[in-house]
C-alpha cells in the first residue's frame, strides 16, 4: 500500500474496507466452554504452556503478576453467607472459569495499538504480531478481560534450561522481552489444518483444527471450531443455546438455556460462549 | 512595598546590563545546582540502562498494571508545558502586558518540559529500540502505524507542539539575541551572531517580526489545547471505567494550565531570588500570576467535582465502583492528598498577604504541582487496579526503578533550564523596554501625545499628518 496507491484507489479501498474490518470472513473460529463439565484440573493450561512455548516464570514473579498464562483457570468461591452455611461452602467447593483471549470481533485492543501489531485476520482471529510489537502495552490496558500478557523479562533465558529447550514447539516463535502476547486459538494448528486441506483439495472440516486446550480437556468441556461451518459442533451448540455474534444482549426464547458470553454488554463481540454451571441450591 | 508592575523610570541601559549580567559569571550556587541535576539525571540513566537490559519487570509493572508512573509523569510534564503558551500567546493576544518580564522563562519551560515529557513514552516502551515505528515513515513494505490509536495522535501532537513552541521561543528571542551579540565576546558572540539572524532592528524587520509573532501566537493556542486533549484521549478513548470519561479533554487542559502556572510561580521566585530580578519580576506581577492560577485552580476543581458527579449520576455500576475505590481504596491516601493540594491549597492564593509573601508562595506552588502530579497518578493507577474484570483487581506499588526515572526527569528539566538561563536571556529585554515605554506614556500624557498620535486623533491646532506619500 504505497501512498500513491492509497490516493488513487481510495474509493476502492473504502468500498472493501467499509468499517475498517473484514466483511468476508473465510472462517470464524469460535469456542464453547461448558462449565458444567469443567473440573478445574488445569490440563488445558498445561497443554497451552507446552503448545505455545509459554515461559514458566517461577513462584515469585507469578505472585507479582508477571506470569504468562495465556489460559488462566479462575477459581471463584461462593461466599458462605450468600450460598448457604459454612459447611455447604466447603462441600460445594470452588467453581472454575477458564479464560483465554476471547477473540473479540470488535476488539478494543486492536484499535489502540500504535503500530497495528494486533489486528483482525480473515479467519476471525485477533492476531498478535510479535515482531511488530513495540510494547506500549495499551492493548492490555484496553482489554476488559485483562487477557493479554506482557514479557516483563527475557523469560526464555531461564524458562527452558538444557535439555528442556528441546521440547519447544518449532511451529511458533519464542518471545523476547518487551512483547505483548496472548492466546492465539493455536493459530499454528489452524494454519496446519488449512494447509493440509488445501493440499488435499478440500474445505477445512470440523475437527481438522483443534486447539491444545480443547484437545487435552479430559471431560471435553471445551469445543473448538469454525462458527461459519454449519456442520461444526460449535455452530450447533451456539445455535442450540441461541447465542449469536454481533449482539450486546441475547434475546433467548428459552430462558433456561445456559449459553452466555462474558461481558458481551460492552459490545466487544467475543467469540467464546460459556455454558453456565448449574448447581443445586 | 511594590505597587507598580514595573518602575517606569528604569533606564534602558540598566535593563540590558541587568539581564546580560544574569547570563554571565555563574556563582557557586549555580554549579551546585548543575551538579545536583546531573546526579539526578544519572540516577535515571542508571535505572533506564538496567531496565533496558532486563525488561520492564524491575519497575514492578505487572498484569494488570501495564502503565504506571511513566505515563502519569508524561502527562504531568505535558501539562506543565501549557503555561508558556498561556503566558506568551493568550496573554499576548488579549494584551495583558504584565506578562512581558516573565513570559520568556515560561516559554523555555514549555519547550523543556515537552523535551522531558517526550522521553517518557519512549522509556515506557517494552522495545525502545523500535520506537520509530510509531512514525509514518515511508516503508517499501507498505507498513503504516495504526492511525486509529491515540498513541499515534500523541506522537504527532507532541512533535508538532515541540517544534512550534521551540520556534516560538526562538523567534521571540531574536531581538534580544541581537542585544547579546552586540555585548558579547568570544564563543558567545559567534553563537549569537548566527542565532540573531542579522537582526538590525530596522523598521521592516520589526514589522515582519510582529506579524510572525502574532501569527505563531494564534497558531499555538489551538495547538496547545488540542495537544492536551489528545493526551487525554489516551484515557478517554479507552473502554476502561475511570478513563472513559467525556469531560477528560477540558479537564486535562485545565489541569495543564494549572500545573504550568504553579510551576511559573516556583521558577519566578527562584529566578527573582538568585538573579536579583526584583525590579523586573515584581510582587504585583507575581500577584497577577497568582490570581490567574487561582482562577484556573477553581476551573480545575469544578471540573474535578463534575467528573465525580457525572460518573456518580451516570449510574454505571462499574464506573461507580472505580470512582468509589479511588476514595476508599488502597490508593485513597494519595487521592485525598491530591484533592487537598489541588482544591484546598489554592485558596491560599486568594489571600493577599500570602500572595505577597515569597516563601509561602514557593511552598504553595510546590504543593500545587505535587497535587497535579498526584492527580495524573490517581488517574492512571487506580483505574488499572479496578477494572471490568474482578479477577484482575490488583494493587501495585512502583519500585525504585520507576521512582528513579521520575526523579531524574526533574533533574533533566532542571539541567536544561540551568543551561538556558546562562546561554539565553531569561527576561525579555526588548519587551520589558516596551512595557516601560507604555507605562511612561500612560503616566505622562505629554509623552503620550508626542509618541502615540494617530491619524484619527484630531486636535485643535494639530496639523493633519499626511499619509498620502506613505
Amino acid at each position: 500500500m504505497s501512498l500513491k496507491n492509497v490516493l488513487e484507489n481510495w474509493s476502492d479501498y473504502r468500498k472493501t474496507h467499509e468499517d475498517g474490518g473484514h466483511h468476508d470472513y473465510e472462517h470464524m473460529w469460535g469456542m464453547v466452554v461448558d462449565l458444567n463439565k469443567c473440573t478445574g484440573c488445569n490440563a488445558c493450561a498445561v497443554s497451552c504452556y507446552s503448545e505455545n512455548n509459554l515461559a514458566t516464570v517461577g513462584k515469585e514473579k507469578m505472585g507479582k503478576g508477571q506470569g504468562m498464562h495465556w489460559l488462566r483457570m479462575e477459581r471463584y468461591w461462593d461466599e458462605p453467607n450468600v450460598g448457604g452455611d459454612e459447611k455447604e461452602f466447603h462441600e460445594r467447593g470452588a467453581s472454575f472459569l477458564p479464560m483465554m483471549c476471547q477473540q473479540c470481533n470488535a476488539a478494543t485492543c486492536e484499535v489502540v495499538c500504535p503500530v497495528a501489531a494486533t489486528y483482525h485476520t480473515p479467519d476471525g482471529l485477533n492476531a498478535q504480531v510479535y515482531n511488530r510489537c513495540i510494547g506500549s502495552r495499551y492493548c492490555s490496558n484496553n482489554c476488559p478481560y485483562r487477557l493479554r500478557y506482557f514479557n516483563f523479562y527475557s523469560y526464555y533465558e531461564d524458562a527452558w534450561p538444557e535439555p528442556l529447550n528441546q521440547q519447544l514447539n518449532p511451529d511458533l516463535s519464542v518471545r523476547d522481552k518487551g512483547v505483548m502476547e496472548k492466546c492465539t486459538f493455536c493459530v499454528q494448528r489452524i494454519r496446519t489444518a488449512k494447509d493440509t486441506a488445501r493440499r488435499e483439495g478440500r474445505e477445512v472440516r470440523d475437527g481438522d483444527a483443534v486447539s491444545a486446550c480443547a484437545q487435552s480437556c479430559p471431560t471435553k468441556a471445551i469445543t473448538f471450531g469454525d462458527l461459519l461451518d454449519e456442520n461444526a459442533e460449535v455452530t450447533k451448540l451456539w445455535k442450540f443455546h441461541q447465542v449469536e455474534l454481533g449482539k450486546t444482549k441475547q434475546d433467548k426464547a428459552n430462558k433456561e438455556l445456559r449459553g452466555y458470553r462474558v461481558l458481551e454488554g460492552l459490545n466487544v463481540d467475543p467469540c467464546i460462549m460459556y455454558l453456565d454451571r448449574v448447581r443445586e441450591v | 512595598m511594590q505597587t507598580k508592575d514595573i518602575n517606569e523610570n528604569i533606564a534602558w541601559a540598566k535593563i540590558n546590563t541587568d539581564v546580560l549580567r544574569s547570563m554571565e559569571n555563574p556563582r557557586m550556587g549555580y554549579w551546585i545546582a548543575v551538579v545536583a541535576c546531573l546526579l539526578m539525571v544519572s540516577c535515571a540513566v542508571m535505572a533506564e540502562i538496567y531496565q533496558y537490559q532486563v525488561g520492564m519487570g524491575p519497575g514492578n509493572l505487572n498484569w494488570p498494571h501495564m502503565w504506571d508512573l511513566y505515563i502519569a509523569t508524561f502527562v504531568f510534564w505535558i501539562g506543565m508545558s501549557h503555561s508558556g503558551t498561556l503566558l506568551s500567546a493568550i496573554l499576548h493576544i488579549i494584551g495583558a502586558d504584565w506578562r512581558k518580564p516573565i513570559y520568556r522563562f515560561a516559554e523555555a519551560m514549555t519547550t523543556f518540559s515537552l523535551m522531558t515529557a517526550g522521553l517518557f513514552p519512549i522509556i515506557h516502551l517494552g522495545r525502545v529500540w523500535n520506537m520509530y515505528w510509531v512514525l509514518p515513515y515511508v516503508s517499501d513494505r507498505g507498513i503504516w502505524p495504526n492511525f486509529r490509536s491515540p498513541l499515534i495522535w500523541d506522537a504527532f501532537a507532541i512533535t508538532t507542539y515541540l517544534t512550534s513552541s521551540a520556534l516560538f521561543l526562538f523567534i521571540g528571542m531574536i531581538p534580544d539575541l541581537a542585544i547579546c551579540r552586540d555585548n558579547a565576546r568570544g564563543w558567545r558572540q559567534k553563537l549569537y551572531t548566527v542565532l540573531s539572524m542579522g537582526w538590525q532592528g530596522d523598521d521592516r524587520q520589526w514589522r515582519n517580526f510582529r506579524k510572525i509573532y502574532l501569527l505563531m501566537a494564534c497558531f499555538l493556542i489551538p495547538l496547545a489545547v488540542s495537544v492536551h486533549s489528545i493526551v487525554s484521549a489516551d484515557f478517554a478513548m479507552s473502554i476502561m471505567p475511570g478513563w472513559h470519561i467525556t469531560s477528560f479533554p477540558p479537564y486535562f487542559v485545565a489541569g495543564a494550565l494549572y500545573s504550568g502556572c504553579a510551576a511559573i510561580i516556583t521558577l519566578f521566585i527562584i529566578l527573582r531570588y538568585f538573579f536579583r530580578f526584583d525590579e523586573y519580576m515584581t510582587i504585583p506581577i507575581l500577584e497577577k500570576t497568582c490570581k490567574l492560577t487561582f482562577a484556573i485552580a477553581m476551573v480545575w476543581s469544578y471540573l474535578t467535582l463534575i467528573e465525580f458527579a457525572s460518573v456518580w449520576y451516570g449510574h454505571d455500576p462499574v464506573a461507580k465502583e472505580a470512582l468509589v475505590s479511588r476514595f476508599v481504596g488502597p490508593y485513597s491516601p494519595f487521592f485525598w492528598l491530591m484533592l487537598f493540594c489541588g482544591i484546598i491549597v489554592p485558596f491560599a492564593l486568594a489571600v493577599e498577604r500570602f500572595r505577597r509573601h515569597l516563601p509561602t508562595m514557593f511552598v504553595v506552588s510546590i504543593l500545587l504541582n505535587l497535587g497535579m502530579w498526584l492527580e495524573r497518578w490517581m488517574i492512571v493507577t487506580p483505574t488499572l487496579a479496578t477494572s471490568y474484570y474482578p479477577f484482575a483487581f490488583d494493587v501495585m506499588w512502583p519500585s525504585m526503578v520507576q521512582w528513579a526515572i521520575v526523579f531524574g526527569s526533574f533533574g533533566w528539566f532542571g539541567l536544561l533550564f540551568l543551561i538556558f538561563v546562562k546561554v539565553f536571556p531569561c527576561v525579555s529585554m526588548y519587551e520589558v523596554k516596551e512595557m516601560v515605554f507604555h507605562r511612561r506614556q500612560h503616566n505622562s500624557p505629554e509623552i503620550a501625545k508626542q509618541f502615540h498620535r494617530r491619524a484619527s486623533d484630531r486636535q485643535a491646532g494639530d496639523e493633519q499628518p499626511s499619509t498620502g506619500g506613505a
